[in-house]
This record gives C-alpha cells, sequence and structure tokens, in this order.
C-alpha cells in the first residue's frame, strides 16, 4: 500500500504544481543548485545492483552510476540522496521530478522512451531473462517448461517476456504473478511454482537467498534482450548527455587501463592523448558538458572505470557470480563500446 | 429586497460553491493533461484496445495473451467481485454462527468463539493473508503426492482439482426449468404470506418448494438425457491438468477475508440481538409463540435494524480489502490491471482513475442495495 500511496501522491503533487521544474530549465542547474543528485534505486533491494549492506550503505551496480553522477558533478560522490523506488512507482517517480535520475534495473524499450516521457542515457548491465528450476525436475530446457506453473514478479518486461516466449513454442503455462520479489521467491522456495523467470542477473540473486541453492539450476535459454541503464526524463537533453557521458567515461577508463588506484599516476604521467583528454589535462571535455574539466578523474577516484565496479559488485568474486559475458569491452568480446570522448 | 430573502441567499451561496468545484475540476484536469502533453507522455484511453500479451492463471471469461488490456481489465474486475462476493456469503455466515455461539450459554462454546473474535479482529489482514498462504497452502505436498478423493479430486500445492462440467445440448432445458421454479417459489411465498395473514391458514411453503426447485429440473434433466459429462482432472508433466481447479492464492484470500471480517461481524451480530430487551422475548412467550417463532418474528427483525448499518461497512471493506491480494498473486483488478497493465503501458493516471471509479462503483452499488433492504425492515411509524 505503501508504494500505491507513494504513486498517488506524486502524481497529484506533480499534477496540482503543474511541475515546476519543466519551466525551471535542465535537471543540471536544479542539481548544482541543491547541491546533490537525487537517485531512485532499486525497491526492495537488489543484491548486486542496489541493495543496502549491513551497515545500511546502498551498494550495487546501479547505486556506483549514481555515486560516479555525484562525483563527476561535485567531485564527491557522497553527495546523492537514494530514494527506493518500486517497480511500479518508478516511472511517475521520475516524470514527476521526485528523483532526478532513475537507475533501477530498468529495461530499455521503445515504449519507455517513447510514451512514457523519458529518455534512457545508456546501457550499465547487458541482461537476458532466463528460468531457474529445481534440479529433481530433470528439465534441462525451458523448451520442456509446457504446462509449468512459473512465478514472476509484476511491473517488469518480465511477464511480458514469458508470455511472448510461450506463445512463440506453442506452449501451456500458469503465470504467479507477484507483486513483491520477497514473496515471490517464497512461493517459489515452497514449490508454489516449477519454475522461476526474472533476468538472469537477478536469477543469480534470488539463488543466493533460497533455502539450498545447490538444488536450483539456471536454464541455458536466454529468452529476451533486457539492456538496463538509468533514464532521465525526455527533453532535459543537457541532463541525459551528463548522465550518458558519466557511463561512457567509466566504460573509457578501463578501456584505457585508468583505475581508482592509478588514476592519479596516469594523470600526472600518462602521454596518451585520449587519457589526457578524459582526465581532463588536455583540452575542455568538461566545460563543454557544464562541468568542471575534473569530472571524469573524479569519478575514476571516487568510484572507479566499469570493470572495478563490475568486480565488486557482480563480478565472479561475489555472491552473484557472474561472469562479464556481453558486459566485456568490446575489444575483448562484449558489447560495451563508448563513443569517442574528444 | 431580494438579499433578504434567506432562501434566495442559500441557493445563490450553493450555486457559486458548485461553480467553483466544476472550475476547480475543470482547471485540475486541463493542467493534468496539459502538463502530461509537455512531458511527452501518452494519454487517453486507446491502449485499452491493444493487444495485452501477458497471461492470467484464472479468469472467468475467456482470456488469452492475444487478447486485449480491456479484456483484462474485465478478468480483473470480474476476479475482484468473484473473492468478494464468495467472502461477503462466507463472512456472514461465520459471523452469523460465532456471534449466536457468542451468545450461547455453554460457557465452553460462548468463551471459544470469544477468542476467536480477538484473535482474528486484533491481527493484521495482511499477516493472516500471508498466514493462510504461506504456512497453511504452501506446504501442502507437490502435484505428484496430491491427495486425493477417489481420483476425482485432488488437492495439492497448486490449488484444488476437481472434474470439470461439459454442458451438453439440450441442458439449457433444465437450467429453464430452474428459472422458472426460482420466480414461481417467490411469487408462491408471497401469495402464502397473504393468504396467512388473511386467514390464518399456514400453507407447506417448504416441501412444495423443494419439489419446485429440485423434483421439476431434475426431471427435465433425466428427461433430454442427462446432458452432462464431466471432466477429471489428469496429472499431464508438471500439473494435473483438464478439471477444474481452484488455485491457492484464491483459497487464502477467500479464507483470510472472510475469517478477518467475520471476527467484526460476529460481533455486530452479537450486538443486534443483545439489543432486543428480554421482554420482548417474555412477552412472546406469554402470547404462546414458540421459541423458533420468537426468534424468526420477533428478535431478528428487531436486531437487524441494529445490524445492517455496520454489516455494510463490513461488507465495503471486504471488498476493498480484496486488492491485498496483489500479495499473493490473485490476479484481481489491483494486481492485474493497476501492476501489470500500468507498467506495460506507464499510463498512470487513466488506469488509476478506472480502478478508483470502479471501487467506487463496487462500494456504492453494496451501499445502495443494503440501504434499500435497510429501508424496508425499518422500524415504520404506526
Amino acid at each position: 500500500m505503501r508504494q500505491i500511496a507513494t504513486l498517488v501522491i506524486s502524481l497529484v503533487l506533480s499534477l496540482c504544481l503543474g511541475g515546476g521544474r519543466a519551466h525551471g530549465g535542465s535537471t543540471l542547474d536544479g542539481v548544482k543548485a541543491k547541491g546533490f543528485v537525487r537517485c531512485g534505486v532499486h525497491h526492495p533491494g537488489l543484491p548486486g545492483f542496489s541493495n543496502p549492506d549491513d551497515k545500511g550503505r546502498w551498494v550495487g551496480i546501479d547505486v556506483d552510476v549514481c555515486r560516479a553522477l555525484a562525483a563527476a558533478i561535485f567531485g564527491d560522490a557522497k553527495k546523492v540522496k537514494f530514494r527506493p523506488v518500486s517497480a511500479k512507482e518508478r516511472f511517475t517517480a521520475l516524470q514527476s521530478g521526485e528523483i532526478d535520475v532513475l537507475s533501477s534495473n530498468t529495461t530499455w524499450t521503445l515504449i519507455r522512451d517513447s510514451a512514457l516521457g523519458l529518455d534512457f542515457a545508456g546501457v550499465i548491465f547487458y541482461d537476458g531473462q532466463g528460468f531457474m528450476v529445481r534440479k529433481n525436475l530433470k528439465v534441462k530446457s525451458a523448451l520442456e517448461l509446457s504446462g509449468a506453473s512459473v512465478c514472476v514478479i509484476t511491473g517488469t518486461t518480465t511477464e511480458l517476456n514469458l508470455g511472448d516466449y510461450f506463445r512463440a513454442n506453442k506452449m501451456k503455462y500458469s503465470p504467479v504473478v507477484f507483486g513483491n520479489t520477497d514473496e515471490a521467491v517464497a512461493a517459489y522456495d515452497a514449490g508454489r511454482c516449477d519454475a522461476f523467470t526474472t533476468d538472469r542477473s537477478g536469477l543469480a540473486a534470488v539463488r543466493i537467498k533460497l533455502a539450498r541453492s545447490g538444488d536450483h539450476l539456471v536454464l541455458p535459454e536466454i529468452i529476451s534482450k533486457e539492456p538496463l541503464g538509468p533514464a532521465v526524463r525526455h527533453g532535459d537533453n543537457r541532463w541525459g548527455d551528463v548522465v550518458r557521458w558519466t557511463l561512457n567515461a567509466m566504460v573509457t577508463g578501463e578501456e584505457k587501463g585508468v583505475t581508482s588506484r592509478n588514476v592519479d599516476a596516469m594523470k600526472a604521467k600518462s602521454t596518451d592523448p585520449q587519457v589526457r583528454r578524459l582526465l581532463g589535462v588536455e583540452g575542455d571535455l568538461g566545460a563543454k558538458l557544464e562541468l568542471t574539466n575534473h569530472w571524469a578523474y573524479w569519478l575514476i577516484k571516487q568510484v572507479g572505470n566499469y570493470g572495478e565496479v563490475y568486480a565488486r559488485n557482480v563480478g565472479p568474486d561475489t555472491p552473484l557470480k557472474l561472469e562479464r559475458g556481453l558486459n566485456q569491452l568490446w575489444n575483448k568480446g562484449g558489447l560495451l563500446y563508448a563513443p569517442p570522448m574528444r | 429586497m431580494i438579499w433578504n430573502d434567506s432562501r434566495f441567499r442559500a441557493l445563490l451561496f450553493q450555486a457559486l460553491a458548485l461553480a467553483g468545484v466544476i472550475a476547480f475540476s475543470i482547471f485540475l484536469i486541463n493542467n493534468t493533461l496539459n502538463n502530461l502533453e509537455r512531458r511527452g507522455i501518452a494519454t487517453g484511453f486507446d491502449f485499452l484496445g491493444s493487444t495485452a500479451g501477458f497471461g492470467i492463471i484464472t479468469y472467468l471469461i475467456d482470456y488469452s495473451e492475444e487478447s486485449t488490456y480491456g479484456r483484462a481489465f474485465l478478468v480483473g474486475l470480474l476476479n475482484t467481485l468473484l473473492v468478494s462476493v464468495l467472502g461477503i456469503i462466507l463472512s456472514t455466515v461465520i459471523g452469523l454462527l460465532v456471534g449466536l455461539a457468542r451468545l450461547s450459554s455453554n460457557w465452553l462454546l460462548a468463551r471459544l468463539a470469544a477468542l476467536y473474535v480477538e484473535m482474528f479482529r486484533n491481527v493484521p489482514l495482511l499477516l493472516q493473508l500471508f498466514f493462510w498462504y504461506f504456512a497453511i497452502l504452501l506446504p501442502l505436498p507437490s502435484p505428484r503426492n496430491a491427495f486425493q478423493w477417489g481420483e476425482i479430486f485432488f488437492l495439492n500445492n497448486r490449488g484444488i482439482y476437481g472434474p470439470k462440467p461439459i454442458w451438453e445440448s439440450g441442458f439449457g432445458v433444465a437450467l429453464w426449468v430452474l428459472v422458472i421454479g426460482v420466480v414461481a417459489v417467490v411469487l408462491m411465498c408471497r401469495w402464502a404470506r397473504r393468504r396467512r395473514e388473511a386467514t390464518g391458514r399456514p400453507f407447506p411453503t417448504g416441501p412444495v418448494s423443494l419439489v419446485i426447485l429440485v423434483g421439476f429440473p431434475l426431471t427435465a434433466f433425466v428427461a433430454t438425457g442427462s446432458p452432462l459429462s464431466w471432466k477429471i482432472p489428469k496429472l499431464q508433466g508438471f500439473n494435473f491438468a483438464g478439471g477444474l481447479v481452484i488455485i491457492p492464492e484464491f483459497i487464502a484470500l477467500l479464507l483470510a477475508l472472510s475469517v478477518y471480517t467475520a471476527s467484526f461481524i460476529a460481533e455486530i451480530f452479537r450486538a443486534g440481538i443483545q439489543s432486543v430487551p428480554a421482554g420482548q422475548t417474555e412477552a412472546a412467550y406469554s402470547l404462546g409463540l414458540k421459541p423458533g417463532q420468537t426468534v424468526r418474528l420477533i428478535i431478528v427483525p428487531q436486531a437487524l435494524r441494529v445490524i445492517i448499518p455496520p454489516l455494510t461497512s463490513q461488507y465495503l471493506n471486504l471488498t476493498k480489502n480484496s486488492s491485498l491480494a496483489v500479495a499473493i498473486a490473485y490476479p484481481e483488478l489491483v494486481s492485474v490491471f493497476m501492476g501489470t497493465v500500468l507498467n506495460q503501458t506507464g499510463q498512470a493516471v487513466e488506469v488509476i482513475a478506472i480502478t478508483m471509479a470502479v471501487y467506487l462503483g463496487i462500494s456504492l452499488t453494496i451501499s445502495l442495495l443494503m440501504n434499500w433492504y435497510n429501508r424496508r425492515i425499518a422500524l415504520v411509524d404506526r
């Protein structure tokens, strides 16, 4: 009920107040004036993406995008306030100006980019929807799932992909649709469903929560494309540029081997013109984004490049144990490709 | 001066207030539309006609992934109505029984009823919902180890499975005989009452109704060659298929709503019955009425006047509380329409407006029905 209440309140506020921010120019000016970025992250917590740790500090890839933004704008990754938004209320929260940027495991789709009044700034994680089943079902492929009950979480693209997949393969299924991850996982764990479906990164996170995670198997099929990335309000191009190039700077940082550890040395000594431009030693890339020239230096110094962020949150050394896969640099067989920074 | 006429002034102020409210509403709607347009957010109700693409686990009207959002809305609405209507009936029955039990002179029965009321009234409904769902229904065995009764009924953690009736041609005859029978019984009861009031001669309405309602339709059914067959559920792959299924989410929701609301209804019934002074019973006995007649003709009519208004509120609460189903995957209106449809279309304003209008409509309908009933049974000044 709380999320619905928030939804309604934010709606009413946005409508009654006539959206003061829509007149007031770019979100960038607003963010600079108030001194912090208000960032919408996933509610409830999603391990590896946005989840409070045991000290109550937000950690995860989505969270690090917000910190990187704060670092790029203010030179201080702490100048960000997190606002957990549920799958249902997230778009309204962004549309109404309650948050400046939505970094909440959100799939970039045509409808969201157009009819919902959003703009996606890029992709921070290439994901795809998969299935998890109990090993004792002896199912080896999603194509054997005809007639199965499938637990799924509402308010996501997942439900539609599920319908499309079973429809395309002429299989029957019973969707058991939950409003929250926790209930969906509990029901799957109790045997209500034969399969659980969500993005594969989500499956990895859910598996940790299960009573006996070794008894479950993620099927090989990937039934959808889920490019996850931060979104801003449509039409706010200057702010969109800042978010987009923050992501690109993280990727470029990894490509050029600039890490949070060696960034000071690189800034002082590197002779590579691309690194010198990235770190603001040469040129005025920061000014073009209406930031200072140290923007990328700060964000790599305080948050790290893409590879560091990935390894810290979801990589093979974390409980999620996700290989880089599609989220590898373009020149190493993945899809990460930042446009040139010049 | 017309100004000095208090009726004119009253009318004028009311008209001004009304105009103000209308103007404010128009301003709000205009402002909303303008802002939505300026932010490039789609508006309008056209989305109801586009293909939904998602599945729903249980539906009363035909539905598939190819159906429209409008159809999905109807499915959700009917599921809400189904659980509400059944919940209202079940909670009234349980409430009546518990309420009577609290008044019982049997010490144990009265205490048990009191325990029931205090226990279920004081635990939040959402917790009770989780209790029924996660603690009672989901620990049931898996489909392969299902409990079964005579290879026809099966119970497992995917629901209750039973034979599904298949109507064949000719079944309509028996159905029509039943419908005509219901009308006939209603008319007969009216006639019997009028005759009793006029002449004092009773009429055996009970046995006659039984013949009309059961005997005649059954005869018609057999005469047309028993045009009804049953489809028995069978274990196929992961689940039972082919029969009728009641999903555990529905059972949990129905039980939670009924048991919770019944604890309030029990108190309402108890209060209603206790509001009738004991002198009424004594007077009835001294007039020679039997105990059954005393309850039916003296106590209940007077108690109902006290019972109906708060009972209406409980029915409304139950209907609105059915939206908690979103937590346990029962596809009612809020879950399907304000959940899935809202998220896929992103048209929050329209979807929420429709949903609110529907709940308002359901609640007003219940209120109207109950108010009509209340007027009928209200004490008439003579």
